[in-house]
């Protein structure tokens, strides 16, 4: 199959290129191995919209991060994802946490980054009264923000399918070749592609595609980060992002609340041989309990819905790597994504985008569709609300997910938005059913119904992830002959 | 030999005592069916069985159980036989099954209408 | 507002059923029931084995057959059922707000509410086992209901991890219906299941059952391709060394049930952090005026026969209350002794004037032991049993003259012998 473009990963950074190439006149294809978008890095992170005060000035890091921030509340009020801009703390406990704190306040003013100040025990205290109270000082950054991941990729996704950008799920790439006919030939393992222009997004396996393709040998160290996260309740101990001082692994140990009103601790930082290995350990999750109570001495894990864990895409020289690749014509890569990477995203976007359609002189399209316009969830609508959606759609009026009150129109819906859910993981990240504190334990079977009517598929095909994660194994008339379907 | 009724969900801890394979004595329970239950488990034991069947016609598949118990070394050959029912809708809750299960006189009978 | 009512009742399982049922043979007309399923029974639906009933009905029963009977009565009272209608919110002021396709957003304003909504499972990460995130890890009800309701096998080669009774009943179920179960692991060292179903379930098909054992890890990158078990010491933490690595495809948990009350909670009724159910009194009335809790929404049962009896005094309360007959009077409180968990009713009416079962469950294993109730130092009830286990829900009765005597708060507790 021939494109103009391919990009490979359909993460978050992915998705923001492909949504800024669906605006010009170009054939873009996502493939990624995956059995949907945002199965990466992109769905298992801490979902913070980073105020940008942690990147060393100077690198594309810093910038990128300030300039993703400051797209944030804008774009994701266009694409309908939820946002909200709590703050953040960092935490010191000593004279020395003190010099990194301040070391960071002049990296935040040097970066531009807004509001940005220390604050001392007390009035840190008064803002976060269930914090340490052991604690000396803090840095405070007004304009930290909380989104959710892999929403804001769904989203992307959906705007750049509604311009014309195909995705290809499920298939990995094996082979990345440029030919003689000057057009890079992919080979995955359910076909052969050809394109004028390719584009390495792949987090985790950018590597491997990268030295494949020919550039200067890079290494990307997979750095794993486990965590907790705990049920909503109606009162969380925190508003804020607290994090602790950071490390040279990373931001360290965070406590904080998502954009849904869960808790969040975490992550861990291990590097990994194992690209694809997302389990959690009980080191890893001990370690995130540990390190959590020196920011709430209360730690409460009675509340625990689930622990997962995801894997960022460390650089071995730290900085994010984007733009052309060297010695590849009509190669582009945006490798080492780690963190601020979600915050960066769409800035990354604009950046590698902009500078394909100018390189490959790309012409603007004369209309670009809206961006996807989810309905309002069901558990955020008022009860007159309510009640005109289900006059109009009597499917509102059935709840199939009871903790997190998503009901069956919804599930419908997000089956069949332009990047539509094709598994139980699918249909749980675009709607929360599931997502609360049975976790699926009642909604699953009737999801999994919903999904094999929907998808015209028997109800032995629907799986929990894509590839061979079967939900059911056969019916009882099989298991009871002995039989395999 | 100490067993554990199941006859209901008290499960009394039984204590048996047996001379050439012949209950002398049941001690521990609380109620009649106790001693009826230690004698049957020590010389014949028996059990309900419970199972699902697929109807044709319907989308839920079909509850059934013995009407009563049958020998505890039938029941392998119960489920063999049930895997073999073909059956479709409706069925009235009650309406027998499989008559005679393997032989042991016992009828299977639906649980619930479908 | 919608519509109005005396008695409204949420959740059409056992214990919502027989609330009704008594209401509205204690003279209440003016009835609703609110069933989120398509069907009423509740759970029982699901619990196809036989097991219930022995005490209402002096027969033994399975699920279906249990919940008919109720079914049927209340059809021949002309009781109202609205199924595929989920309960939004109740207010402390007993204004109901729910929907359905059928009827859409209805707000019902009610003179009493009785709360049955059941109980869930707690899922895997209540437990933060580590490992992958695989298909085919399962509470043990979401397996019963796939198998019994939907007639899909989850697996074919099982662990279950927990010793509840759905999860004993499961490795029965799976095996019949054809699947390999390889083992039972319990935490604690002892089973929290009944001891019939360790007997029928897990012995008569050679299911060991790994006491002081618990699942370390999970792995499978798509579906589950297997778990490791180990030892725990007293402390419950895993011993190195003892681990077991078991080959399967299906883990299913039957880790513990918790009272379903997010809704109860929004109206401001006060929860017991023991039984994580309403606080209550014994004629079933919450903190909350009007409103009353009965079923595994108050305090989790192991006999479906229990949730009748407590449902039918849930009901009859509650319509006495929309009759402006429920008094309000002066309690006595029932605490926790030594051995003692979570008493149910945690208050009673002074002048009650009738028996109060104090139901509860054991914190450990006592052989040849006497649970005793005082009011002060006066002993007002006594039963001794062969055991006390922290699977069977125990229960003490208070006899009427013993009730009209208390003069003080009330002890529940454990005597070795």
């Amino acid at each position: 199959m021939h494109s103009d473009i391919i990009i490979v990963g359909a993460g978050v950074t992915g998705c923001a290129v492909a949504r800024v190439l669906s605006r010009y006149e170009a054939d873009v294809t996502v493939i990624d191995r995956g059995a949907d978008v945002a199965d990466g890095a992109s769905k298992a992170n801490s979902g913070i919209v980073h105020a940008g005060f942690d990147a060393h000035p100077g690198t594309l890091k810093a910038k990128l991060n300030v300039q993703g921030a400051q797209m944030y509340p804008d774009l994701c009020e266009e694409l309908g994802v939820p946002y909200s801009q709590p703050g953040a703390l960092v935490i010191g406990f000593n004279e020395e946490d003190r010099a990194t704190l301040e070391r960071l306040v002049d990296q935040a003013e040097e970066n531009g980054v807004p509001g940005v100040r220390i604050l001392e025990r007390e009035e840190a205290l008064a803002l976060e009264p269930q914090m340490n109270p052991q604690v000396l000082c803090a840095l405070y950054a007004p304009t930290s923000g909380l989104t959710s991941p892999y929403e804001m990729t769904f989203a992307l996704a959906d705007h750049a399918a509604l311009n014309g950008v195909k995705f290809r799920l499920s298939e990995e790439v094996e082979g990345v070749v440029r030919g003689a006919d000057g057009l890079w030939h992919i080979t995955t393992d359910k076909d052969e592609h050809t394109c004028r222009v390719f584009v390495n997004c792949a987090g985790v396996g950018s590597a491997s595609l990268h030295n494949m393709m020919g550039g200067q040998p890079l290494r990307i160290i997979d750095r794993r980060g486990q965590y907790y996260l705990l049920d909503r309740i109606s009162k969380l101990p925190f508003e804020m992002t607290i994090f602790q001082c950071p490390t040279k692994m990373g931001k360290g140990v965070l406590v904080s609340p998502t954009v849904h009103g869960n808790l969040l601790l975490g992550p861990s930082a291990e590097d990994i041989p194992d690209e694809l290995d997302t389990s959690t350990t009980a080191e890893g999750l001990a370690f995130v309990l540990e390190k959590s109570r020196l920011t709430w001495p209360n730690v409460a894990v009675r509340g625990t819905i689930t622990n997962f864990s995801g894997i960022r895409a460390h650089e071995e020289k730290g900085d994010f790597i984007i733009g052309s690749v060297e010695g590849c014509e009509g190669a582009y890569e945006a490798v080492g994504i780690e963190s601020p990477g979600l915050t960066a995203a769409p800035a990354i976007g604009e950046m590698l985008g902009g500078m394909i359609a100018s390189e490959q002189n790309l012409r603007k399209k004369a209309e670009i569709e809206p961006p996807y316009q989810r309905k309002k969830p069901f558990h955020e609508m008022t009860n007159d609300e309510r009640a005109q959606a289900v006059a109009e759609n009597p499917l509102y009026g059935n709840v199939v997910c009871r903790c997190e009150v998503v009901t069956e129109a919804e599930i419908r819906e997000a089956i069949h938005r332009p990047v539509g859910a094709t598994t139980i993981d699918g249909v749980k990240r675009r709607t929360r059913a599931g997502m609360g504190r049975c976790q699926g334990g009642f909604c699953s079977p009737r999801v999994a119904q919903i999904l094999s009517q929907e998808l015209g598929i028997s109800m032995l095909e629907v799986t929990k992830s894509g590839g061979e994660s079967r939900l059911l194994t056969g019916t009882i008339h099989d298991a009871m002959k002995g039989e395999t379907p | 030999m100490e067993i554990t009724c199941i006859n209901c969900p008290v499960g009394c801890r039984l204590t048996v005592e047996l001379e050439n394979g012949e209950v002398k004595s049941v001690t521990g329970n609380t109620c009649r069916r106790g001693e009826t239950y230690a004698k049957q488990e020590c010389t014949d034991p028996q059990r309900m069985v419970t199972a699902v069947i697929p109807v044709e016609g319907a989308s839920m598949p079909l509850s059934v159980k013995t009407r009563t118990p049958i020998p505890k070394a039938k029941i392998e050959a119960c489920m063999a036989a049930l895997a073999d029912v073909k059956i479709s809708a409706p069925v009235k809750a009650g309406s027998v099954v499989l008559a005679d299960v393997c032989g042991t006189g016992v009828d299977v009978i639906a649980t619930k209408s479908v | 507002m919608n519509r109005q009512v005396d008695v409204l009742v949420i959740g059409a399982g056992p214990a919502g059923l027989a609330a009704v049922i008594a209401a509205k043979e204690d003279g209440i007309d003016n009835l609703l029931v609110l069933e989120r399923e398509h069907e009423s029974g509740g759970i029982l639906r699901q619990c196809i084995h036989n097991g219930f009933g022995l005490h209402r009905f002096g027969e033994e029963l399975t699920g279906p057959e249990y919940a008919q009977r109720d079914i049927d009565r209340a059809a021949e009272l002309g009781i109202e059922i609205q199924t595929d209608t989920t309960v939004l919110s109740v207010s402390h002021a007993r204004e109901v707000t729910c929907v359905s396709a059928k009827h859409g957003l209805q707000i019902i304003q009610a003179k009493a509410i009785v709360l049955a909504m059941g109980c869930r499972e707690r899922p895997r990460g209540a437990l933060g086992t580590p490992g992958t995130r695989c298909a085919g890890i399962y509470s043990a009800g979401t397996a019963q209901k796939f198998v019994n309701l939907e007639g899909y096998m989850p697996g074919k080669r099982v662990v279950i991890l927990g010793s509840g009774d759905i999860g004993l009943i499961m490795a029965r179920r799976m095996t019949l219906q054809g699947a390999k179960v390889l083992a039972c692991v319990e935490l604690m060292p002892y089973s929290s299941g009944l001891n019939r179903n360790i007997v029928q379930c897990l012995n008569d098909y050679n299911i060991p059952l790994y006491l002081s054992h618990t699942v370390v890890d999970i792995k499978g990158r798509e579906r589950l391709t297997g778990v490791t078990v180990a030892r725990v010491d007293e402390h419950r933490q895993p011993i190195p060394g003892s681990e077991i690595e078991f080959d399967c495809d299906t883990l299913l948990l039957s880790v513990g049930l918790l009272p379903e009350n997010e809704l109860s909670e929004g109206a401001g009724v006060k929860l017991s952090p023991v039984t994580m159910g309403a606080e209550v009194n014994d004629a079933l009335a919450t903190s909350v005026p009007g409103i009353f809790a009965c079923g595994n929404v108050l305090h989790v049962h192991d006999l479906v026969d229990h949730v009748s009896n407590e449902s039918f005094r849930a009901g009859r309360a509650a319509a006495a209350f929309a009759r402006g007959e429920l008094d309000d009077m002066e309690e006595i409180a029932v605490r926790d002794g030594e051995g003692v968990r979570g008493v149910v009713p945690q208050r009673i009416r002074k002048g009650a004037a009738q028996g109060v079962d104090l139901m509860f469950r054991p914190t450990s294993v006592y052989k040849n032991a006497a649970c005793v109730v005082t009011c002060g130092e006066r002993e007002v009830a006594r039963k001794r049993a062969l055991i006390f286990t922290p699977g069977e829900m125990a229960v003490v009765s208070l006899k009427p003259d013993a009730v009209a005597g208390l003069d003080g708060p009330v002890t529940v507790r454990i005597e070795r012998s």
